[in-house]
């Protein structure tokens, strides 16, 4: 027994929990090729999903702060980028691919820029004034997300708004008998790119070095005489950059948006980065694909019990490890 | 320095304002004789034994829950399936409450004990995915809840608006002061009595040492733990009253509306009201519940229509309607509700009560 526990530690502990899922997954289905349909919209969803939750995680490892607004960012994001590809529709349909690529980017480019704009000003104007008191954080930005879901109401309406795909991001491609959707791949590329620029920043720069020290020890850090503030603004407009460009790339992957949208993810992102562990960009990764894939696989097998999925799955991790997967040392 | 609690005529004044809103609650049928205004009274009477309950959580143990609803809305959905299956009666009533508060027991127990060892912010966040599950689970399960569309269903006979209380010589309803004795009326008194009996436990209960003891779970957790007192077994004891409180008040208005849907008592909506009078009220007083309910409830009503008669009086100017519409008020709230955390984060109430000097 004790052996088993060695070897499980040595390959990567809890990170295999996933592929447990997805084995166990593949033996309830049966059929390879919709298992494979399956996992690989797990993992952009999951991929999705990390995009949003990453922020919130790091800006609470480093700050102790809860942003309950977070998800205001998602749904401004996806409706910014909706409109900026609605508005370069005639790009979109052209059949050079250098004008798909371009439009995409310049949606994504405003999502991300507001992303980091609403970033400063939510940091500088909301949140600055309550660190450290954790009833009126989050008292505070559930009020700026109640303000903030009333303008996206003000602006873009209640009715479902249509996200158009760039043309070379449609159709889906076949491997074998496996069919698998184009903007799917695509989502999970650039997440995973998004991932790695992410783990390398924490972990191979000073800059990093310094984010993970604060989160670590906070007062060390300020002791040695590095501004953590003046960091702290950095990461979470980071942060809400990264939930913007979720949030556009969930526009482009459901095509459909509602106002509703920002809402629905936010539960989401609280239950990954809850089982993930706060603080750690690991532990969201980890648990971001949990969720992307147990939400696929569940919705497949079990389609009544999907909506509950992602809740027993948080109360089942919460019970076996109350501070989440992987959380960031504290 | 005394034991007994400062006397201020801050709070002279606001126990003053507290019971002048009981007493006017207690005569609204009579004062305010329109249809209108009775619902107004209700939802206000409903809100306050609500809030109280919320503030027991939020302004007197520090726990902030987003939860509240789902309670409320289980008191509401037990009563209305079990009037709907068992036909109009008391034994509905009493198996709907009871079905409700149990399952607002077990349900808050589970919660309490799995979260609330940990921080604060995993329990908001806990919470928060509950209720959410509880709402898609009362719209997806059609068959039993109504879905989308509720559940409509007779009140016990007493309540019906044909019910005629007194007779009058001549075979018709009695009047007092031109108000008909009839169902309504009674269903109204009902809805007042059994709010007030619950806030006056609710009063009670926070005067009690067991709310001195919550209050100091509130200002150090760590010490009360030392001095001795099970933190986590207070805070769970307190979340399960105020979640049998809240399904109870979920009953009440589901008995008083005879409609229950996931808008009226489930919806996250709700859960914002709720927060917004909470916080402007006042966190940590009861009366402060009170005012707060009664200020937001008359806002929902009356506010909107003013908004209107704005938007349409601005009406030429560029945004200013779009941000002036009915539909909106919901944005100005939020903006006041703000403003009102940073500047007077201890409410109305409080901030009146700790004005004056001592007398």
């Amino acid at each position: 027994m004790e052996n088993i526990t060695k070897i499980v530690e040595r390959l990567g502990g809890v990170s295999l929990l996933p592929v447990a899922v997805a084995l166990i997954a593949f033996v309830l289905i049966g059929a390879p090729s919709s298992w494979v349909t399956l996992t690989i919209a797990g993992l952009a969803m999951g991929m999705m999903i990390f995009l949003m939750a990453s922020g919130l995680s790091l800006v609470f490892g480093l700050m102790d702060v809860m942003n309950f607004g977070h998800s205001a960012f998602v749904s401004f994001g996806a409706f910014i980028a909706a409109s900026v590809l609605a508005g370069l529709s005639g790009w979109l349909g052209s059949d050079l691919i250098i004008l798909n690529v371009a439009a995409l980017f310049l949606a994504f480019a405003a999502a991300i820029l507001f992303g980091m704009a609403a970033g400063w000003f939510f940091e500088a104007v909301i949140i600055k004034p309550v660190y450290k008191d954790h009833l009126r954080q989050i008292l505070i930005t559930m009020g700026a997300l109640i303000v903030a879901e009333q303008m996206i109401l003000a602006i873009w309406g209640g009715t479902p708004m249509t996200v158009p795909r760039p043309h070379f991001l449609e159709g889906s491609f076949l491997i074998g008998d496996v069919t698998i959707e184009v903007y799917r791949s695509f989502a999970f590329l650039l997440g995973l790119a998004v991932y790695v620029v992410l783990y390398l920043t924490l972990n191979r720069t000073r800059i990093g070095l310094l984010i993970r020290a604060g989160v670590e020890n906070r007062e060390m850090v300020e002791a040695l005489g590095f501004r953590i503030d003046r960091l702290f603004v950095g990461v979470f407009m980071l942060g809400s950059a990264l939930a913007a460009m979720g949030g556009a790339m969930w526009a482009g992957y459901e095509t459909l948006i509602t106002p509703a949208l920002g809402g629905e993810m936010m539960i989401v992102v609280f239950i990954v980065v809850i089982i993930g562990g706060l603080g750690s960009i690991e532990g969201t990764l980890l648990g971001a694909i949990m969720v992307g894939l147990m939400a696929n696989y569940v919705g497949y097998l079990a389609p009544k019990l999907a909506l509950t999925s992602n809740m027993i799955l948080m109360m089942v991790i919460l019970l076996w490890r109350p501070n989440g997967l992987k959380p960031a040392v504290k | 320095m005394s034991t007994t609690p400062k006397t201020t005529t801050g709070t002279t004044v606001i126990k003053t304002t507290v019971l002048l809103i009981g007493a006017l609650l207690l005569f609204a049928p009579f004062l305010f004789q329109d249809v209108r205004a009775l619902e107004v009274a209700a939802r206000i009477c409903v809100f306050i034994v609500l809030v109280a309950s919320y503030d027991l959580l939020i302004g007197y143990t520090g726990i902030v829950s987003f939860a509240h609803t789902m309670f409320f809305g289980f008191g509401a959905y037990g009563a209305a399936i079990a009037l709907k299956q068992m036909g109009p009666g008391w034994d509905a009533v009493a198996v709907g409450a009871l079905a409700g508060v149990g399952m607002s027991l077990v349900v808050a127990v589970a919660i309490g004990l799995l979260s609330l060892r940990v921080k604060a912010i995993f329990f908001a966040m806990i919470t928060l995915a509950a209720a959410s599950v509880a709402l898609v689970l009362a719209s997806q399960l059609s068959t039993i809840t109504g879905g989308e569309d509720g559940i409509t269903y007779r009140a016990p006979t007493i309540f019906k608006t044909a019910t005629k209380l007194m007779l009058d010589e001549d075979g018709k309803v009695m009047r007092i002061m031109g108000v008909k004795l009839n169902g309504k009326l009674a269903a109204y008194y009902f809805v007042f009595t059994t709010s007030l009996v619950l806030f006056y436990v609710m009063v009670r209960l926070v005067g009690s040492p067991l709310g001195t003891v919550l209050k100091a779970i509130r200002e150090n957790e760590a010490r009360a733990e030392a001095i001795g007192y099970r933190v986590v077994s207070y805070r769970t004891f307190v979340f399960c009253i105020a979640a049998l409180v809240a399904s109870l008040a979920g009953t009440i208005y589901a008995i008083w509306l005879k409609y229950t849907g996931p808008d009226t008592v489930l919806s996250f909506n709700i859960m914002i009201d709720i927060l917004l009078m909470v916080v402007i009220g006042g966190m940590g007083t009861m009366w402060g519940a009170v005012i707060g309910a009664v200020l937001m409830v008359i806002a929902q009503y009356y506010l909107r229509d003013l908004m209107g008669v704005a938007a349409e009086a601005t009406a030429n100017l560029p945004v200013l309607p779009e941000l002036l519409d009915p539909d909106r008020w919901l944005l100005w709230l939020g903006i006041i509700f703000i403003l009102l955390v940073y500047f007077f984060p201890k409410g109305i109430a409080g901030t009146i009560m700790a004005k004056g000097d001592n007398t």
